[in-house]
């Protein structure tokens, strides 16, 4: 049985609606993302979990019992702020034990599981610093630490990186994800960087327009995206316009000068869809000409112009030579590396 | 040449800003000089102001408890004041920030409404309200039998309270509202889901954050009553004097303008001295956390 468990969610305000037939499955102890464009409904989401909105349609369960009925200071999520929002007329220490303190755990419990939350996060000895004397990591520790002390159900985190500077951020989503195996605390995540919900999570939510796109495992997202939207979102990707040629026998997936076999249960205009480090350079495949070529240390990066429009390569940097600016290319890809839909309009 | 342009970088500031400076320098500066040196002068009935330099005044003001007394009523009103603002004008602030838009705008108008009016009318208004027996208030508990005598509010300090406390308000509500403005907004739903209940959030969190916001308040509205001139005038009148309308009394009235001067300057220098001590050691108190 599902942990936590939303069931065609919806909020609307006004007339717009914002979260739109929302339904997932959280397993006890999974990390899950929400990822989407800002104004995807995401955050609206997680404020209906944590208890700051109401649902306007649907139910959400934890462990089997209805949760919008539970007060949201009864609930006993553990949420980290975007802002933070910590407590800046308390120390550190204090911030952390505040929840404690609501729950009327005794002063010496209190003492050690905030001193051991600190450490958690590697704030030990910061426990009498305000928060405006901490960098912007050393607040976004605090954060977590008063958020996991009271060993929350569910860690609800909304853009908890999104503050921090590019190393930083990097370093605090390994250390997040070390926490959060750790303690195994089911974890929900909003974020709108597609590299953060990758490397953080088991299973990610994409959602555009207050609808989820797709639900799957990283790689299942990247790899077989359900929807332009996704694999725009995830990643770079080329989208060519293709047809499905009824004509020839087996039927063939025709894309400019390129074809495969194609695949069963399609027809008419599609869209074929490949990751760019999928293609290679061939003797037959998409006439292309090569438009810029940039180097990037560990690979190549070329902007084509093909049949099918622009398109792009990356090319692994092994010491092959690589074909140089101008220069005509055929565009080549195994037929299990792209995936085709329907085009819609077509 | 750079000595040049540094010279006039130096000029140019001093030049822009020479005519509110002297303006500053002439209709203030000189005349509360003079006023300090006026302290010192000797006065007759017969004789006038004679410019010699004597603490006659000052011995004056020291030794005679009626000053004292005066000095007292003005502080204690002045004090009282500022409580009753700060305990009407924060929680006005307070709910004021949680309004949404239109509300918002409508009900901020009506708290400066206030300022919007000469202080003169303000007052008088209350003295309509609750003027002797001809007060609309008094008058109307009476016909319904609720009191057997009017009200006292004239002539008392309480009315004098309640008035300077009307008047007051929009400053203290817009300063805490300032501290409002300063919160994280998602700093009490940080609270509720550490399972703090509504009053608990407003005592451990909102209080401590917007106390300087407060105490700002406290100040300006503290010192704006202890010089205040209108209001105590018509609710106080003759009967019941503060410093200012003491200092209004003997330069206009007694025609003594070395006492009054005494009377004003002790009310400056008191002033500043409160204002600036109280200011310091607030800032003291809230600068390891409102960097």
């Amino acid at each position: 049985m599902a942990y936590l468990e939303l069931d065609r969610v919806s909020k609307q305000f006004g007339t717009t609606t914002v979260v739109d037939d929302f339904s997932l499955a959280v397993g006890k102890g999974e990390f899950i993302s929400f990822l989407g464009p800002s104004g995807c409904g995401k955050t609206t989401t997680l404020q209906m979990i944590a208890g700051f909105l109401d649902p306007t349609g649907g139910m959400i369960r934890l462990e089997g019992k209805d949760l919008t009925a539970v007060h949201p200071a009864k609930r006993g999520l553990g949420i980290v702020f975007q802002s933070y929002a910590l407590f800046p007329h308390m120390t550190a220490a204090e911030n952390v034990a505040f929840g404690l303190e609501m729950r009327n755990v005794s002063r010496n419990e209190r003492a050690e599981r905030v001193r051991a939350a600190l450490a958690m996060v590697g704030l030990a000895g910061y426990e009498d610093r305000h928060p405006r004397r901490m960098s912007g990591g050393q607040q976004q520790r605090v954060a977590l630490a008063r958020a996991l002390v009271i060993k929350p159900s569910v860690l609800l985190l909304d853009e908890p990186l999104s503050n921090l500077d590019a190393k930083l951020r990097e370093e605090m989503q390994i250390e997040l994800r070390q926490i959060q195996r750790t303690i195994g605390t089911t974890t929900i995540l909003v974020t709108h960087d597609q590299n953060e919900a990758m490397s953080l999570s088991d299973r990610i939510v994409v959602m555009s327009q207050g609808k989820i796109e797709q639900i799957g495992t990283p790689q299942e997202t990247y790899e077989k995206p359900a929807s332009t939207f996704v694999s725009q979102f995830l990643g770079k990707t080329n989208d060519f316009a293709g047809t499905i040629d009824r004509t020839a026998a087996p039927v063939r997936i025709v894309a400019g000068s390129w074809s495969a076999l194609a695949p069963a249960g399609l027809n008419g205009a599609v869209t074929v869809s490949i990751r760019p480090e999928r293609i290679g350079f061939g003797d037959a495949g998409l006439n292309a000409r090569i438009v810029t070529r940039i180097f990037q240390g560990n690979h190549w990066l070329f902007q084509c112009d093909s049949e099918c429009g622009p398109a792009i390569v990356i090319r692994q940097n092994d010491g092959t030579a690589q074909p140089a600016e101008g220069e005509a290319v055929r565009l080549t890809w195994r037929p299990e590396d792209m995936s085709v839909r329907a085009r819609a309009g077509a | 040449m750079s000595m040049a342009a540094e010279e006039r970088s130096v000029r140019v500031p001093w030049a822009l800003t020479a005519p509110a400076l002297m303006l500053f320098v002439g209709v203030l500066l000189i005349p509360l000089a003079m006023t300090v040196m006026l302290s010192f002068h000797d006065w007759g009935q017969y004789k006038g102001i004679e410019p010699v330099f004597i603490l006659k005044n000052w011995k004056e003001i020291a030794t005679d408890p009626y000053y004292a007394e005066m000095f007292w009523r003005t502080f204690r009103i002045a004090i009282l004041t500022t409580l009753l603002t700060a305990l009407l004008g924060a929680p006005e602030a307070y709910i004021l920030n949680r309004m949404s838009g239109r509300w918002k705008s409508f009900f901020l108008l009506v708290i400066l409404g206030p300022l919007l009016i000469s202080v003169v009318a303000r007052t008088l208004g209350w003295a309509l309200l609750f003027g002797g027996n001809n007060g609309l208030v008094n008058k109307l508990l009476m016909t319904l039998g609720a009191i057997r005598s009017p009200i006292p509010f004239m002539f008392t300090e309480t009315g004098m309270v309640v008035a300077l406390a009307h008047v007051m308000m929009p400053f203290m509500v817009l300063s805490v509202w300032a501290a409002l403005q300063r919160l994280d907004p998602q700093i009490e739903n940080a609270a509720m889901s550490l399972g703090a209940r509504p009053l608990t959030i407003i005592r451990r969190i909102i209080m401590p954050q917007i106390m300087p916001g407060v105490l700002s308040g406290a100040i300006i509205v503290f010192s704006l009553s202890a010089s205040a001139f209108a209001t105590p005038a018509i609710i106080g009148g003759r009967r019941l004097k503060v410093a200012a309308t003491l200092a209004y009394d003997e330069f206009l009235n007694t025609l003594n303008w070395p006492l009054g001067a005494a009377v004003a300057t002790l009310l400056l220098v008191a002033l500043v001295l409160i204002v600036v001590g109280s200011n310091a050691s607030i800032e003291r108190r809230y600068a390891e956390v409102f960097r």
